[in-house]
């Protein structure tokens, strides 16, 4: 018996057909520019947008990170330890610390254990912590750029923030900053 | 025939460290100068070829001897 298959390979080609000559009119993201959104505020999150924001500077790419939702709170002072405007948006931060100095690693986390044996081990190989490389990345000219909604959904002021960030932005410049870039990645 | 203008120590260093280290010494380069990388990260066998595609820059050598990698690069 004929085993019913509902991709039609025939149908397939068409598909991947119309989306290449699609690309094709609109043309290649030709800016060298890559943008990621960074949504989660993780440890283990926020460290691989640094590097690969670091290293796309290096490499004389121009870089935009959009910080959205619980990734907005990597760029909280260290030494604001509260946030908020409310209870609730209050509890919110005591629950979700800001700051790449206290984020959590998204398993592992032990209370603290995880990240202070994960930063242990990346000080034995030289490989600088996310707050090192937050650092690095403004001075190599990263575009932080924070998200305005989530600032308003979590009570945060500028005054909240580190300094040297962007301007906050929408959804839309969000996208335009995508659109207009090679590489769009959501971490 | 040109010589080497700048060595960058970037012995020692890990990911991103050795990248963003050259990067600062190529900001004092002038285009056509030649630099030498000195790393011991073994990613850097992968990684310093593909930024010099990224960045316009020219990978002239690439060389290990007991385990420091040494490359030599063209400022584009």
């Amino acid at each position: 018996m004929g085993a019913q298959t509902n991709a039609d390979p025939d149908e397939l080609t068409r598909l991947i057909e119309a989306a290449l000559e699609e690309r094709e009119r609109h043309g290649p993201n030709a800016k060298n520019k890559i943008t990621i959104i960074a949504w989660d505020g993780h440890l283990d999150r926020v460290w691989p947008t640094l590097i690969l924001s670091t290293t796309a500077a290096a490499s004389g790419m121009e870089v935009s990170v959009f910080f959205t939702f619980w990734g907005l709170f990597a760029l909280v002072r260290p030494e604001r330890r509260i946030t908020g405007k409310d209870w609730m948006t209050r509890m919110l931060s005591a629950l979700n610390p800001g700051s790449t100095a206290r984020a959590k690693l998204s398993r592992y986390n032990f209370a603290g254990l995880g990240p202070w044996m994960l930063g242990r081990i990346a000080k034995e190989y030289k490989t600088p912590h996310p707050t090192e490389l937050l650092g690095l990345a403004q001075e190599m000219g990263v575009r932080l750029i924070p998200c305005q909604m989530t600032m308003d959904l979590m009570g945060l002021t500028k005054d909240d923030l580190i300094d040297g960030l962007e301007e906050p932005i929408g959804a839309a410049t969000a996208l335009l900053e995508m659109k207009e870039s090679a590489i769009q990645l959501f971490i | 025939m040109s010589t080497v203008t700048t060595t960058v120590d970037a012995r020692g260093q890990s990911c991103p460290g050795p990248l963003v280290t050259l990067h600062r010494a190529l900001k004092e380069a002038r285009s056509g100068d030649l630099l030498e990388l000195l790393a011991t990260d073994p990613g850097s066998k992968s990684d310093v070829p593909s930024w010099a595609e990224l960045s316009g820059n020219e990978l002239l050598e690439a060389t290990e001897e007991q385990g420091v990698y040494r490359y030599v690069i063209r400022k584009g």
